[in-house]
């Protein structure tokens, strides 16, 4: 049996949740879920139509909003009982996190952030991860009877594959301190532009913009078709935007149905960030720059004087 | 108030990576070394923080002991001491790293009221390690954070998920794991590259337990020659560009 934790955010699955299902139902037909906190119950239908066999709801009064460690609480709980051969989850945040605190609990090898595994025989498997935000991958070999694995956003696709809802509640027990860190609260909102990490269409900025000023245009073409801006590390150092805009390996990572690169010349840091866009479009004076190689089409031209052009066509377009 | 920050030293990339020649290593003779962003910021909040209510910093570096001179480079921005702890080539896996790092800041004279450790290392990215050190020393912890307060022994923690933050709170001591936009980190002053060459780093060899991941081989991606399509310059490119996105359909 493998055990998937299945992350949601107050009752709206993570979709690397389906993937990490996904994965696992290709090592083993017995993939059970574990779902914790406020509005599991809601998720349980779709873990099933993606083919968990089993969804099991942990409950606590306790345990409303994200509560990282009472989670692993929760999945230690199960894997003592039912001796799971891995747990998987998805190479999100909160995954890594989650399954950090498991790994941790059970003094187990924790193997992040896969991208390909591979259950050997006995207590081995056979694993590749990413490693520098997925510029390098690393073949490695995990001891353990029981591996401890994320995957990598991405790296499977979510398969439906309907299995008849199966639903058993359990009553989490939790250890001095499991509830000390916790969501206490949530600030900021989404109004007001569409999110990065979501965007069907990100419109990136790099060195080649020259300063802050020149990002109204890419403003301009996101906000005229649903887009979001973002931007490379080079321009968060310097200030010419927020953080928050940055794409790359520290920063967003962004799969996008159309990313467009202006100005940027593509170092490791910012491919990592883009590489699993649908369409990558770059446009940059050098046609030899590292981003070109990564791109679907290319526009060997100045950010500043092809973008006044593209502007002018796309409101055509648009009206 | 007492800081340990980990840090770790790393090559610092451009935009291709070289192997060595039994696929094991990232060749690094042609590139130089630095911090992952994320550490960076970890330093400069630490920093920051004893500025404004005194204390100190300690660096904990794990690796080579060339790792001195990234050392020197946090020192020059104000960390006040640090503990080298030399792996001798050896690279643990994160559950002895965790080890070795839990075990140097439990052995050390200061009781640190906060550890700060970067979310991931840029090399590696285990997203482990800050979770088992705080497990082995018995403390909270906090991952993935980009905005920090701190104000009579509580961390307010901020964390990014989409476009909202959520919002954390921890007593200290306390692990914080940090990412990068956290803070700007500032650039060292000349005086303070002077002071950074007087202060003191404790080496200290380290064994490992064995690892439980083991690489067999690293393997650069192979890079699927896309073979961009190539649009041209000028009003031609713009008009073609505009066709491209009806195609694909992100303009109706």
């Amino acid at each position: 049996m493998i055990l998937v934790y299945a992350e949601h955010d107050r009752g709206e699955l993570d979709p690397v949740t389906l993937q990490a299902i996904s994965a696992a139902k290709a090592l083993d037909a017995d993939v059970q879920a574990v779902v914790v906190g406020h509005g599991a119950k809601d998720v349980a239908t779709e873990l099933a139509a993606f083919g968990a066999v089993s969804v099991h709801v942990g409950n606590h009064p306790e345990l409303l909003d994200f509560t990282p460690r009472a989670h692993a609480r929760a999945v230690n709980a199960l894997v003592t009982a039912n001796s799971p051969r891995a747990v998987i989850a998805g190479g999100t945040p909160r995954g890594n996190e989650v399954l950090g605190h498991l790994a941790a609990m059970r003094d187990e090898p924790f193997a992040s952030e896969c991208v390909s595994i591979e259950l050997a025989s006995g207590d081995t498997a056979e694993i590749v991860r990413a490693r520098w935000g997925g510029n390098l991958l690393d073949e490695a070999t995990v001891k353990s009877s029981l591996l401890i694995a994320t995957v990598q956003a991405h790296a499977f696709a979510a398969i439906p594959a309907d299995s008849p809802l199966v639903v058993s509640e359990f009553d989490v027990e939790l250890a001095d301190g499991d509830v000390l860190v916790r969501v206490e609260d949530r600030v900021g909102s989404s109004a007001g532009g569409v999110g990065l990490a979501e965007a069907k269409v990100v419109v990136s900025g790099g060195r080649g913009m020259d300063g802050p000023d020149a990002f109204v245009m890419l403003e301009e073409i996101a906000g005229s078709i649903g887009g979001a801006v973002g931007c490379s590390r080079v321009v968060t150092s310097a200030g010419w935007r927020p953080h928050a805009e940055q794409v790359g390996q520290t920063g967003t990572k962004v799969a996008p149905d159309l990313y467009l690169a202006c100005g940027i010349s593509g170092a490791t840091q910012h491919i990592a960030g883009c590489k699993s866009a649908k369409t990558l479009i770059a446009i940059n004076t050098d046609s030899q720059a590292p981003i070109m190689g990564y791109a679907d089409y290319m526009v060997v031209d100045n950010v500043h004087t092809f973008l006044p052009l593209f502007i002018e066509k796309l409101k055509a377009a648009t009206n | 108030m007492d800081i340990a920050v980990c840090i770790k030293r790393v090559p610092l990339l451009g935009s291709a990576i070289v192997l060595t020649a039994d696929n094991m290593a990232i060749d690094t003779s042609k590139v130089g070394f630095g911090l992952s962003p994320h550490e960076e910021c970890a330093v400069e909040a630490a920093v920051k923080l004893v500025e404004e209510n005194g204390g100190s910093v300690t660096l904990i570096n794990m690796g080579h002991v060339d790792g001195e001179e990234q050392i020197r480079e946090q020192m020059a921005i104000g960390a006040d001491r640090a503990i080298l702890i030399d792996t001798n080539g050896v690279e643990p896996d994160p559950q002895a790293a965790a080890a070795a790092l839990a075990d140097a800041i439990s052995a050390d004279d200061t009781d640190f009221d906060l550890v700060l450790m970067g979310s991931e290392s840029a090399d590696y990215g285990g997203s482990q390690t800050g979770i088992r050190v705080a497990h082995k020393l018995g403390l909270p912890v906090v991952t993935s954070v980009k905005g920090l307060k701190i104000d009579g022994g509580i961390a307010t923690c901020e964390r990014a998920v989409g476009s909202t933050r959520e919002v954390y709170t921890v007593p200290l001591p306390a692990v914080i794991t940090v990412k990068d936009g956290l803070n700007i980190p500032r650039y060292a002053s000349v005086p303070g590259r002077m002071k950074a060459r007087k202060k003191p780093v404790d080496i200290k060899q380290v064994s490992f337990a064995d690892s439980r991941i083991t690489t067999k081989q690293l393997v650069v991606p192979v890079q699927e020659a896309k073979g961009a399509t190539n649009l041209g310059t000028g009003a031609e490119a713009a008009d073609a560009l505009v066709e491209v996105m009806k195609q694909i359909g992100v303009l109706s």
